[in-house]
């Protein structure tokens, strides 16, 4: 697969050994990686369609070596990579032939927790979930939840704004995260936010959030936690069409009942997530949704019952609701396995994530089912239906040929449906080399000017982490994608949904 | 003074600007034009032209408005839908002297002008999907999106949020609605001691009341209040929790409707103190408010604290270097907002930032406006020479 990265730089490439010393000055001992094999795990992230060497591995384990590693970079004109677990799914931690990779995982300590502020402050390679074990035995947690939450660190979910099942109640990423202390590309250290409301003046640390590892590497984060709903409950609905479903969930929150999560699957998908798990969901219904909510017992209790009636109303042919918190967690089973499912229909699959205004659901999907036809490619769509953000999973068999690039082929058309209809290109993976060369479609020129500026602000000699977000002016026909070859994915045991 | 009425007519008046060195106070309603130093040589730039009401679909969460819509027009439809802007944007003339009514959502964002609910439900930065805007080069950009979830490209409505209008001049804005709830109940506990009314909100926040704002207002008939919202059946369970929890610090108190709608427009507003010649804001860790407010105001009482401690309002103090390192050292920041123009010539609005900050803050405003068009000189920090 062909991926248009920056050209490496030769007289960097020419220097290697040197650099590598000058870096074993500041990050001693094994900190430091140049031999080939040692480098091999680090060549992809999530996104496994692309790999490459980086140049030099380093891992260091204090502020004043980041400043240090950086610093030295900025002097020398190299470019560096930053990188948490190497999770991502649209390739931001993929390194470059020329360039230092800046591994964050020994950044692993919680350094502070403080009940009266709700504040846990972290450093970056704490995984998002080990933020929650921290602070459950006093009946908090941190909201946002990744499908990746065992392995994702707290460190990418800045870089990446990081949502899950549960943000149209809880916020992305960006909305829980208070403060930051970062490295910019020059060495310099600066802190943004604190524990507070907003900003004292502009609100960097606003952009820093999601900017993809572009604009300098976090070195500390503090993040907002919250006590734990006392309850949650859930229910599952199953309707004879999709639109039923999407009127179903309009009618939801147009009565001002926002769930902590609603999803919806179609009928591919449900018969997949069957299949894979036994979850008990009806097989003879068009789209099923998964309505949860959560709070003080008797809120659940009333909202499901008022969920019940417009689930009723909107002819739902089958109703469902979780009488204990086994039987809820088997509801979202399904829902959790349905990426891997799929794999009783095809080798292979292609996640897409797509945000769609929700009101043009029945027509995306209809349009999607055209595409498919026309491509030959199954797909079963499942939708995180109170935000609009949708994963399409194009099934194929990479072994069969032409069938991967007619799979990318057909990535793309959906995505640009997406935008087509008001919509948006990502709505959590983040756009990294993935969707890079798609950002034309939603941006023009002048819009990217305006962005690829504010990264010069902050790191004018353009060394980290170059040839992601932005499309590249030498644009490569075929762009690849997460493609997952009989299920065999980086992180094979992290659950993606 | 320059009043387009479309984009092309903005987009020529900036870049003309540009061209000539002229600056440009970018204005809605004009309820904050005290804010910060005075300005001399800039021309305002009145964006009420921009102010139709796009779209919105309750359904789809998202608002499209012209940037100079009046935010209490927008108020109005959301409620007639049963919705809201969560984050409780509010009209500050009245901190200014001026009456409320005239603001516009631009304005509202800009100043990150957030009420009380902010402590549950996020600040304006929170609210902001997309955008479209005239950038201090002339040009016409968009950023973000119009759907309520999305990572495309750097989040620069977060940093357009409280910018004062010094990157760009918003012409159109998607803002996020929710349902307003369906009921709202608010609970009082009397007479604290601000230590005593900390603890109880500490105490509060860390339950699983769920409150969605909390607020103190000092004095010998002092009120700590928090404000629970959602379904009835909720709300009952809540305040019972919240009763239990609270016994240590007294009696919950159930407020009548009208005296609690009073009570959070005066917080809001910050009534009790909009006579004093000179009024700061704080942000500071929630925990930390009430020592902060008395270390500096001791027994007195021109104070107030919103956001269940995170937010001060403190009257009369004029010693800048007292309040800013105060609000520094509890880990927050202090502004500087309303004060006789003498003081706003010479004391920033905002607390400065580090060095780093600093540079990194000019050189992002240097990325939108590299000629300073939007730099009129109100926030005594100006990235050009002059």
């Amino acid at each position: 697969m062909s991926l248009k990265l920056p050209d490496p730089d030769e007289s960097v490439l020419a220097r290697r050994a040197e650099i590598a010393t000058a870096l074993r000055a500041i990050v001693p001992g094994e900190g430091v990686i140049n031999k080939e094999a040692e480098l091999r795990p680090y060549e992809s992230d999530g996104l496994t369609a692309y790999r490459q060497l980086p140049m030099i591995v380093v891992l260091p384990s204090t502020l004043q070596q980041v400043s240090d590693v950086l610093a030295y970079c900025y002097a020398e004109g190299i470019r560096v990579v930053p990188r948490g677990a190497g999770t991502s799914l649209s390739g931001g931690a993929l390194p470059l032939s020329d360039a230092v990779l800046l591994g964050m995982g020994k950044f692993n300590r919680i350094l502070e927790i403080d009940y009266d502020d709700r504040v846990v402050v972290a450093q970056p390679g704490v995984t998002n979930l080990a933020i929650t074990r921290a602070v459950e035995h006093e009946g908090f947690y941190y909201a946002p939840d990744p499908s990746s939450q065992i392995a994702c660190t707290i460190g990418g979910n800045v870089a990446e704004n990081s949502g899950g099942v549960h943000c149209l109640k809880y916020g992305l990423t960006t909305n829980n995260v208070l403060g930051v202390e970062m490295v910019l590309m020059n060495g310099e250290v600066i802190r943004l936010g604190g524990r507070q409301g907003d900003a004292a003046g502009l609100d960097l640390l606003g952009v820093v959030v999601g900017s993809e590892g572009l604009l300098g590497v976090v070195t500390e984060v503090t993040v907002r936690i919250l006590p734990t709903p006392a309850a949650a409950r859930a229910v599952l609905l199953g309707f004879e069409t999709v639109a039923g479903g999407g009127k179903c969930v309009a009618d939801i929150i147009g009565a001002g009942i926002i769930p902590a999560g609603m999803e919806m699957m179609d009928k591919p998908a449900i018969h997949c997530a069957e299949a894979f798990v036994n979850a008990g969901y009806p097989l003879d219904v068009e789209a099923l949704l998964i309505v949860e909510l959560d709070g003080p017992g008797a809120e659940c209790d009333h909202l499901i019952a008022e969920v019940e009636a417009i689930a009723r109303a909107n002819g739902a042919r089958y109703c469902r609701v979780s009488q204990t918190d086994e039987e809820r967690l088997k509801f979202w089973a399904g829902r959790k396995a349905a990426f891997p499912a799929t794999g009783r229909l095809a080798p292979d699959y292609y996640c897409m994530d797509g945000t769609i205004p929700r009101r043009r659901l029945p027509e995306v999907l209809a349009r999607i089912g055209e595409l498919s036809t026309h491509y030959g490619l199954a797909v079963a769509n499942v939708f995180h239906a109170g935000d609009g953000n949708l994963h399409p999973l194009i099934l194929y068999d990479a072994n069969k040929p032409g069938q991967l690039d007619t799979a990318e082929a057909f990535g793309n058309d959906v995505l640009r449906l997406c935008v087509e209809v008001g919509g948006v290109l990502t709505g959590e993976h983040g756009v990294g080399v993935e969707k890079r060369d798609l950002m034309p479609t939603m941006f023009n020129d002048v819009d990217l000017a305006h962005q690829e500026r504010l990264k010069a602000a902050f790191d004018p000699a353009m060394l980290l982490n170059p040839g992601k977000v932005f499309p590249s002016l030498h644009r490569c026909a075929e762009m690849g994608r997460v493609h997952v070859h009989h299920g065999q994915t980086r992180f094979p045991d992290i659950p993606r949904f | 003074m320059h009043a387009p009425t479309d984009i092309r007519e903005l987009t020529e008046i900036v870049i003309e600007a540009a061209a000539t060195g002229e600056r440009l106070e970018i204005r809605g309603g004009g309820g904050k034009a005290a804010f910060g130093c005075d300005r001399e040589d800039a021309s305002v730039l009145d964006m009420r032209g921009f102010a139709s009401i796009i779209d919105y679909d309750p359904a789809e969460l998202t608002l499209l408005a012209g940037a100079g819509a009046p935010l209490a027009e927008i108020q109005k439809l959301v409620a007639a839908q049963g919705q809201m802007l969560a984050f409780e944007p509010w009209d500050q003339a009245a901190l200014f002297g001026g009456s409320a009514g005239a603001g516009t959502i631009g304005g509202a964002l800009a100043a990150s002008a957030s009420g009380p609910r902010r402590l549950s439900r996020g600040g304006a930065r929170d609210h902001l999907l997309g955008f479209e805007a005239v950038s201090g080069r002339g040009e016409r950009f968009s950023a973000g999106g119009n759907v309520v979830k999305n990572v495309t490209g750097f989040d620069l409505s977060k940093l357009v949020c409280g910018s004062w209008g010094r990157l760009a001049a918003l012409t159109q804005v998607t803002v996020k609605v929710l349902p307003a709830p369906r009921a709202i109940e608010s609970f009082a506990l009397d007479g604290l001691s601000p230590e005593l009314a900390q603890a109880a909100l500490n105490a509060a926040m860390k339950s699983q009341a769920e409150v969605a704002a909390a607020a103190f207002a000092p004095g010998a008939k002092s009120l700590t209040v928090f404000r629970l919202e959602g379904v009835e059946p909720s709300i009952r369970a809540r305040a019972t929790l919240l009763t239990g929890l609270l016994e240590p610090f007294g009696k919950l108190r159930p407020m009548e409707t009208l005296d609690a709608g009073a009570f959070w427009s005066s917080i809001r507003d910050v009534a009790a103190l909009t006579s004093a010649s000179i009024l700061w804001r704080l942000h500071v860790p929630p925990s930390r408010g009430a020592a902060v407010a008395q270390a500096l105001c001791g027994a007195e009482t021109n104070w107030l604290m919103d956001w269940a401690g995170g937010l001060v309002w403190i009257a009369g103090l004029d010693d800048a270097a007292l309040v800013r390192d105060a609000a520094a050292r509890a880990g927050g920041h202090a502004t500087l907002v309303r004060a006789p123009a003498a003081v706003r010539a010479s004391v920033p609005a905002l607390q400065p930032a580090s060095a780093g900050v600093a540079r990194v803050e000019r050189a992002v405003r240097a990325a939108f406006d590299p000629a300073g068009v939007f730099e009129t000189g109100r926030f005594l920090d100006m990235s050009r020479a002059d």
